[in-house]
Parts: structure tokens; sequence; C-alpha cells
């Protein structure tokens, strides 16, 4: 039955027809050594391509939207989130009856029942993208990242970077590399960017431009409150440890944010504070950022156009970053943004290292030290589970007692894992050096 | 142009889900590296209580001029994961009379809040603690009390703090002794 105003679209043989016209012609455009334009390019598109998208909220409807009305069929979509009311004036795969469902399944439930006769099959995942391993992100050709905040923008980011395996040359594998398409919007401003890992510049390249999070005076919540604002961040960083010194505040937990809104109203009644709310209390906790309809769908259209493109190669690709200013009339930009050399991201070498098994940590550092090509002069170096040395003056002491010890035992006491790769830094290096050692 | 040919057409097998393996985050990577080469100034010195957790440490600073001349502070550091791009929370574990500290260990310090930028570092707010404890701050009272008395008479404050560092009580709260 169709229901609610959906429309099923009307079936046919030439439902591709304008996008075969891209991908059928030869373009003056497209990259001559990569394009192939015909109907092989269009199978690959729609037969073999799978693609995933990061978050089913403002961003994340319009992304699905696109992608299924481009040809694409093979669409995964994580979200860890459920629907609040908030959320229908623009997430519009969302009905007041899905208030409380994940949105990933309902995204995906309502794309399949639109565009499941065109062949789209959108899979969801109701998860946090911290869930899943490179396993999961490695099915995928290309992922499209529509997230409302930097710690998950960083963490595939760097989790695409550790996925890429390199030659004996250091030269990154292509087919391990995962193109991730970002898109951020702010009320009337966006952008949109292509982040090739270990080939363009990558999210942590531009951190430092992100502006910083609102930060109130811990003078002015904790003596001089005058916004209600004031009264929640008071309540979220010295009440809330206070009250509670060994739990992490839940924000998804209704009870621990009735518990932030009741603290910081009964503080905003005390200073005769107006407008404490509880979705104001939402807001400040959380981070929330206004969001504007049509700014993402501006900034989710360019996202799926790129990621046409850069599957079927019908084009060229953003290089790398497009702004859009709607808020000063409307200006757009495009420009490469430039990778950073102290990035500690995808800057710095991987090596790989074969070494006796009894070799000791010193004897590690006295080679990492003598290589000339590495230059290093004082490495300090971490594994996933522990700290294996610093070379910190301040700090050598907590860890000299593992120098005489070998590489073997190193293992067994779980200090590194056999072939993990180990981070290195150094002075005297910008970024970091990854080192992973075969032992013999 | 961007070169992309063979990009992303490599494909993983669908396995099974394995729980995700701890990564390190680029936050941690960059803590690794700032505390590789802290410069830390004299009378201060740092302790990492979990030696294979760089995030969480201790720094202790024995100032050796100043109001607070002969104590010595512990403060404690947890680093976020979203660091740099989100301050790390600083708190001081000595109970201390200060106008900008207050009796919880609250700080009141530009850098660790509002004015806190990815280009600043752990060896900045060390500074930036130092300072405190030379120029503490009256117009930005966190302890309204020792504000106070610090605006209206340096030599009695001056005599408060003295008193709180024997162990003594002042405006009605006792004090650990330091000296
Ligand atoms: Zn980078």
């Amino acid at each position: 039955m169709v229901g609610d105003g959906d429309v099923v679209m009307s079936d046919g043989a030439d439902r591709h027809k304008h996008l075969c016209k891209v991908l059928y012609r030869k373009s003056p455009f497209a990259d001559e050594d990569c394009f192939q334009p015909g109907e092989e390019t269009r199978k690959y598109l729609q037969e073999e391509c799978k693609v995933l998208v990061i978050g089913a909220g403002g961003l994340g409807c319009e992304i699905l939207k696109d992608l299924a009305l481009s040809g694409f069929r093979d669409i995964h979509v994580i979200d860890m989130d459920t629907i609040d009311i908030t959320n229908l004036n623009r997430q519009f795969l969302f009905r007041s009856r899905d208030v409380g469902r994940p949105k990933a399944d309902v995204a995906a439930d309502f794309i399949n029942r639109r565009c499941g006769h065109m062949g789209v099959n959108v899979t969801p995942h109701n998860c946090k993208i911290q869930d899943y391993a490179e396993d999961f992100y490695s099915q995928f050709n290309v992922i499209i990242a529509g997230l409302d905040n930097i710690t998950a923008r960083r963490w595939i980011n760097s989790l695409l970077h550790t996925m890429v395996e390199f030659d004996e040359d250091e030269n990154p594998d292509g087919s391990t590399i995962k193109p991730l398409l970002d898109g951020g919007t702010e009320g009337l401003k966006g952008q949109s960017r292509v982040i090739i890992p270990y080939m363009t510049s990558c999210f942590d390249c531009s951190l430092d431009s992100f502006p910083p999070q609102v930060n109130y005076p811990m003078c002015t919540i904790a003596e001089t409150p005058r916004l209600p604002e004031h009264c929640i961040e008071y309540v979220l960083v010295v009440e809330w440890d206070k009250h509670f010194p060994n739990r992490k505040l839940n924000t998804d937990s209704p009870q621990d944010m009735k518990w932030i809104f009741d603290q910081a109203k009964e503080r905003a009644d005390t200073f005769g504070i107006r407008g404490v709310t509880y979705s104001l209390t939402m807001g400040v906790v959380k981070r929330i950022i206004p969001a504007v309809a049509s700014t993402n769908a501006l900034i989710a259209a360019s996202l799926v156009n790129e990621a046409l493109k850069i599957s079927t190669y019908c084009g060229p690709v953003l290089n790398t970053y497009m702004m859009y200013m709607g808020n000063e009339g409307v200006y757009i930009h495009t420009f490469e943004y430039e990778k950073k050399d102290d990035c500690l991201v995808c800057s710095g070498t991987i090596r790989n290292l074969s070494m006796p098994a009894a070799t000791s940590l010193q004897g590690l550092i006295d080679s990492l030290c003598a290589d000339p090509s590495l230059k290093l002069q004082r490495p300090s170096i971490t594994s996933d589970k522990a700290v294996v040395f610093m070379s910190s003056p301040l700090l050598r002491k907590d860890h000299e007692y593992k120098l005489p010890m070998t590489l073997r035992q190193l293992v067994d006491e779980g200090v590194l894992g056999e072939n993990e790769v180990l981070i290195v830094t150094d002075p005297i290096i910008p970024s970091k050096l990854k080192i992973r050692i075969a032992l013999t | 142009m961007i070169k992309i040919y063979g990009v992303g057409r490599g494909r993983g097998k669908e396995g099974e889900n394995k729980p995700a393996a701890p990564k390190r985050q680029p936050g941690e990577i960059r803590i690794q590296k700032e505390l590789d080469e802290l410069e830390l100034p004299p009378h201060t010195s740092i302790a990492v209580p979990d030696k294979n957790n760089l995030m969480a440490f201790h720094i202790t600073i024995a100032p050796d001029e100043g109001f607070w001349k002969g104590a010595t502070y512990k403060f404690v550091f947890n680093v976020p994961g979203a660091y740099p791009h989100e301050p790390p929370k600083v708190k001081c574990e000595t109970k201390i009379y200060h106008p900008n500290i207050d009796l919880q260990g609250n700080v009141c310090l530009n850098i660790l809040r509002e004015d806190w930028k990815p280009v600043l570092s752990i060896n900045t707010i060390v500074y930036g603690l130092l300072y405190l404890f030379l120029e503490p701050n009256p117009g930005d009272p966190l302890n309204h009390e020792a504000a106070d008395a610090l605006r209206t008479d340096r030599v009695n404050f001056a005599r408060l703090v003295g008193r709180s560092l024997k162990g003594g009580v002042v405006a009605g709260e006792s004090f650990p002794k330091l000296t």
C-alpha cells in the first residue's frame, strides 16, 4: 500500500536515461586514463559499488535520497541515534509515528519501500561507528560522512588512514584506499570535502581551522552566571562530577539529562535567570548546532555528485574543499586544502622492519637512531596496549626497566603485539613514524 | 586533477564484524609527542600514575616566589579523546586558598576553557598555572572570599595565605599543612 504521500516512481527501462548519458559518453573533463564510457561503468556503479553513509540525520537523509536517485544500489547506513520529534522538520525520511525508533532502520525502510523496485537496497546499522572494526569498513568502495561532531569525523578519518597498506617502496596500495567524502553544515554555511587517504590532506590537517567549541569562562559560570547556558554549563562541568565522581555523563540517557536539566533550572532560579528548558539543556550538553534544511540539501547534493564521479571516473573530483557561505550573500569557494607536514594522521612514513626476536629494546632504539634515512635522536614508542618507551628525560625512568628486555619478551608481556604497527615520535620529526617489526 | 585510478576499487571481504580493536586516536599520538617533548619550567614536575595511559597525569608546581612560596600543589590532568579540539580537564587536587581556584579544585584559567585553541599545548597550560601563583587575579574570582581579601589588603591576604599554608583555618575552612 502506498501511504503518507509516498509516490512510487514510474517503472521503465529508461529510468537511468540521464545518468547513462553521463556514463556512456566521452567527456573532455574526465581523466582519460581512468574513465571508460559505456555499459561496464554503469554495471560497476549498479552491481559492484558499495557505499556507506555515516549518519542518518539532516545530511544523511538527503545523502541517502540522492544516492538512491543517482544510480547507486548497494547502500549501507550507520547511525546510533533514535528519532526525536524535533528532527521531523528536516529529516524527511521520518514521520511522527517513527519517533523513538532507530534512525538507520527507518531511513533504510523508507528508501527501500520507495526505491526498492529500482534495485536499491539500503542496509541499516544501528550502532556507533566505533563498534565496527576495519573489516567492516573495508567492504565499501566509498564512504560519505554526514556527521555533526568532530570526534566521530576524526575517528573515521584516522581509521581509514590506518587501513591503507603500503608496498616496500612505501607507496600506498590504491585498492586499500577508501575515499572519504565529508560534509558539514552550520546554519546557512556548509562545506564538503574529498579526503583520499595519503593522496590529499585529511580531516586532522584542518583541525586548527574548526572553531573550538564554545566554553564559557569558569568564573562566569561559577560566580556570575547571566545566561541560561551558563547555568547548564555549570551543572555539566562542576555539579555532575561532584555528585557522580566516578560516572561519566551519558548524554543519551533521559535520566541523566533530566538530572542536568533539574539542577540547571534550580540554579537559574536562584540567580533569577529565565530560559532554562529541557531542549536548551540538550542543545548545550550535546553542543547541537543549528541546522537549515536547504543547506543540508546543498551539501548532500555536492557529496553525492563527488561520490558518482569518484566511483565512475566520469569527471574530475573536487580538489579538495568546497565552502558554501549562504550567510554572507552567496559565496562558494573551492580550493585545495594543503596537507600539513606535522599532521599526526596522514603525515609520516611507515617502515617494515625485520629483526631477531632476541633484539633488546635498547637494540631496537639504537638501530632506529642509526638508520641514516630516519635520523632519529631520541625516539619514543607506543603500541595499542602500552607505552613501550618514552625518551623524554622527565618520563624515561618509568620505562627504563624495559630497555634490556628482548622483543620476544615484550611480546610475551603484552607490551607490544607481533607485527603490530607501533607509533614512534621524536623531536626531530614533525609528525610520527610508524614501524612494523617482523620477528625473525 | 587528483589521479584516483584504482582508488576504492579494492574491497575486503564482508566478514563477521569483529569487535573494534583499540586503535590509538590522533589525540593520543599528539599527547605522546607533547609529553615526549615537554620542557617544564623550574619547580614543576610530571608523573604518570598509569604508565601506559598518557592521557591522565599529574603536574606538580612548587612556586618559589609569590604568596604560595614553599608549598607544593598537585594538578590532575585528564585529556579527552577529542584533544586538541577540546582542552584537557585540569583540577587542583591540593586544597588551596586562592582567588582563581575554588575549594573543590576548579581552576579559572582562560586557556583551559574560553580561550583554548588546538595550537596551544600542555606546556602552555603549565605556564598558565604557574602564572596564577605569581599573579592571582581578583577580577576573575572563583573563591570570592579570597578575591575580596586580595583586593582590599594585599598584606593581610599574604598573612591569610601564610596561615593556610601552615595548616590553619581561613574563612572557616581548614587547609592542609604544606610548609
Ligand atoms: Zn592530515
